[in-house]
């Protein structure tokens, strides 16, 4: 646990990085710094093991005042990730990775077997184990940066915008990765960025830090959503506000609605009567095993359904995904509605734009 | 007899080539002139550079004083050396390690001055202390540039330690000065010319061991390589 006790960091020029900050980083969560640019969010960070002096307040990890420790000492025990990665050029990929085990004196027997688990562990294959950090990907550098800074298994990671100087795709994946890694590993992370989405992304909780690192809001991002604290918040998380939340929020938080269904044994008297009594001008086919057939229009019914042409919804959602993806769906879709199917493919019912909006408002 | 004849008579003369006149003997003390002025003004001008590199606290006064030095004539600061020490190794040697420690000096602190931030950032941010900093970063990413400093020294030094017979001592000096005394210019151009070829021998040679303690990460000679880049480049 990360606690900051009304700490400031005051400038030798006299400007206020920090300004009386006061925030607790529980054990095993994701703590993401935001803000806008001078927003103090990376003097911030880099208090926590001292690459800045705090010049007031106190500062503890674990319950230790970081000012009682050395910093080569505090460093150590702190995996630190940058966005230039900073790997050493002289120095081989495995030779990079082994430098913090290495400088606590780890043997090498160990060392190698720490060095090749990580490799697996952040995705990278053993070819590049000998090679230089200019013969690799930016992508493949950033793992390397994320395994480096594993090495000794620290419980807590500094991560200042470790994903921004990939390409946007690479980022994606990346993320997506650290997110099924933390799941295994629960370190105590805190993490800096500028952009917002990946602050939601990544983020069990988010601080919003505004310039001069005043903390406007510390919740997590469902709720930051939700309930901004202020303007500043509010603009910060920007016009898609309702959208982002709608991306935190699981299907399986609405109860979807049976829906205007028919069984393809059914005749055009049927699904109209079913149709009407939804308002809608079509109907959903499902046969008897629940599976969906498809969807029809009035218009272009006559006589039994089994016999005409039905449509297919081109995307369904299931009860892991998002509202967002639900919404994706309806907007897709002539019927304006996203059908939910089970793990299994089996229809589930109609989510519609109602259900979903009662859901944030 | 032509110039040239002259010159390889001196060269095809086998009495040239023995005895404590010989030209193996005035090349083995050139060289040993040399690898001591050059070996002492690298264990002054390598610690201080790296220190001042690594603190990034008045290098450029100490580079500035360190060049300035270079404006007063090696020949001067030799008969200066002579006049107050007296004969023997200390005149010559001391103005050659004058003479060598501006480029090995300025280009280590700039070598480990010009190391991107990042790379300091992360070794700091991994727990290093400064030694370890120096030791494990520093020193092995500055290293060429550094010999590129030690290189240019050492041409310089070689072609300078002629100066050593002008103050009683040996060394390819000795047929300059005795060539020019006794008005046999084929022996003053022989001892150019050996001087000359002593100078690319010791620039190779340098340049082999430059390869040879260069951290193999940093050999590459890509384009995007920009330690590669400034290591080609080497002031003077």
């Amino acid at each position: 646990m990360i606690t900051f006790d009304h700490v400031t960091k005051r400038f030798d020029d006299g400007t206020v990085g920090v300004d009386d900050l006061t925030l607790e980083v529980p054990e095993g969560e994701v703590v993401v710094l935001v803000g806008p640019s001078g927003c103090g969010k990376t003097t911030t960070m880099r208090m926590i093991n001292r690459m800045i002096q705090p010049t007031g307040g106190t500062l503890t990890v674990d319950g230790q005042d970081v000012m009682t420790v050395s910093p080569p000492q505090l460093r150590r025990r702190i995996g630190y990730v940058i966005q230039q990665v900073g790997l050493f050029p002289h120095r081989t990929i495995a030779e990079n990775i082994a430098t913090v085990p290495e400088l606590v004196g780890w043997d090498k027997a160990r060392t190698q077997e720490r060095v090749k688990t990580l490799m697996a562990t952040v995705g990278l294959p053993d070819s590049v184990a000998n090679r230089y950090p200019h013969q690799l990907s930016g992508g493949q550098r950033q793992r390397v940066g994320v395994a480096r800074a594993l090495a000794v298994d620290p419980p807590i990671m500094l991560m200042d915008e470790p994903f921004g100087a990939v390409d946007p795709i690479v980022r994606s994946r990346l993320q997506d990765e650290f997110l099924r890694l933390q799941l295994q590993v629960r370190k105590t992370i805190v993490f800096v960025t500028h952009d917002i989405d990946e602050a939601i992304r990544m983020g069990d909780r988010i601080a919003i830090l505004s310039e001069g690192g005043k903390l406007e809001q510390y919740d997590d991002p469902e709720r930051l959503l939700a309930d901004p604290a202020n303007e500043f918040v509010a603009d910060f998380l920007g016009a898609e506000r309702g959208l982002k939340r709608l991306a935190l929020i699981p299907v399986s938080e609405v109860s979807a609605e049976p829906g205007p269904v028919v069984s393809p044994d059914d005749d055009r008297g049927n699904a109209a009567e079913v149709a009407r009594s939804y308002g809608t001008d079509w109907v959903v086919v499902v046969d008897e095993q629940r599976r969906l057939r498809g969807w029809v229009s009035l218009h272009e019914l006559d006589g039994r359904i089994a016999d005409a042409n039905l449509r297919q919804f081109a995307l369904s959602v299931e009860s892991t995904d998002s509202l967002r993806a639900a919404l994706n769906a309806m907007v897709t879709s002539r019927t304006g509605v996203a059908v939910r199917l089970s793990e299994g493919g089996l229809y589930e019912g109609i989510i519609t734009q109602e259900l979903v909006s009662k859901e944030i408002r | 007899m032509n110039v040239l004849g002259g010159i390889l008579a001196w060269f095809a003369d086998p009495t040239h080539w023995s005895g404590a006149d010989g030209v193996p003997v005035r090349v083995a003390e050139h060289l040993g002139y040399c690898l001591l002025a050059t070996a002492v003004a690298t264990l002054i001008a390598l610690p201080l550079g790296v220190i001042l590199g690594h603190t990034g606290k008045g290098g450029s006064l100490a580079i500035n004083v360190s060049n300035a030095g270079r404006a007063i004539p090696t020949f001067g600061i030799v008969l200066l050396a002579f006049l107050v020490a007296g004969a023997g190794l200390l005149p010559i040697t001391v103005a050659l390690v004058l003479l060598a420690i501006p480029p090995i000096l300025t280009n280590t602190y700039v070598a480990v001055r010009g190391i991107d931030r990042e790379l300091r950032d992360a070794a700091e941010g991994m727990g290093m202390y400064g030694w370890q900093v120096v030791r494990q970063l520093e020193v092995p990413m500055a290293m060429p540039l550094i010999m590129a400093g030690v290189r240019t020294s050492a041409v310089q030094v070689v072609a300078t330690a002629t100066l050593a017979a002008y103050v009683t001592l040996g060394g390819l000096g000795r047929y300059i000065f005795d060539g020019l005394g006794q008005r046999v210019y084929a022996e003053v151009a022989a001892g150019a010319i050996l001087v000359a070829i002593l100078a690319l021998a010791v620039e190779f040679g340098l340049s082999k061991l430059q390869t040879a303690v260069t951290a193999r990460g940093l050999r590459s000679t890509q384009r995007d390589d920009p330690l590669a880049a400034k290591a080609t480049a080497a002031p003077a």
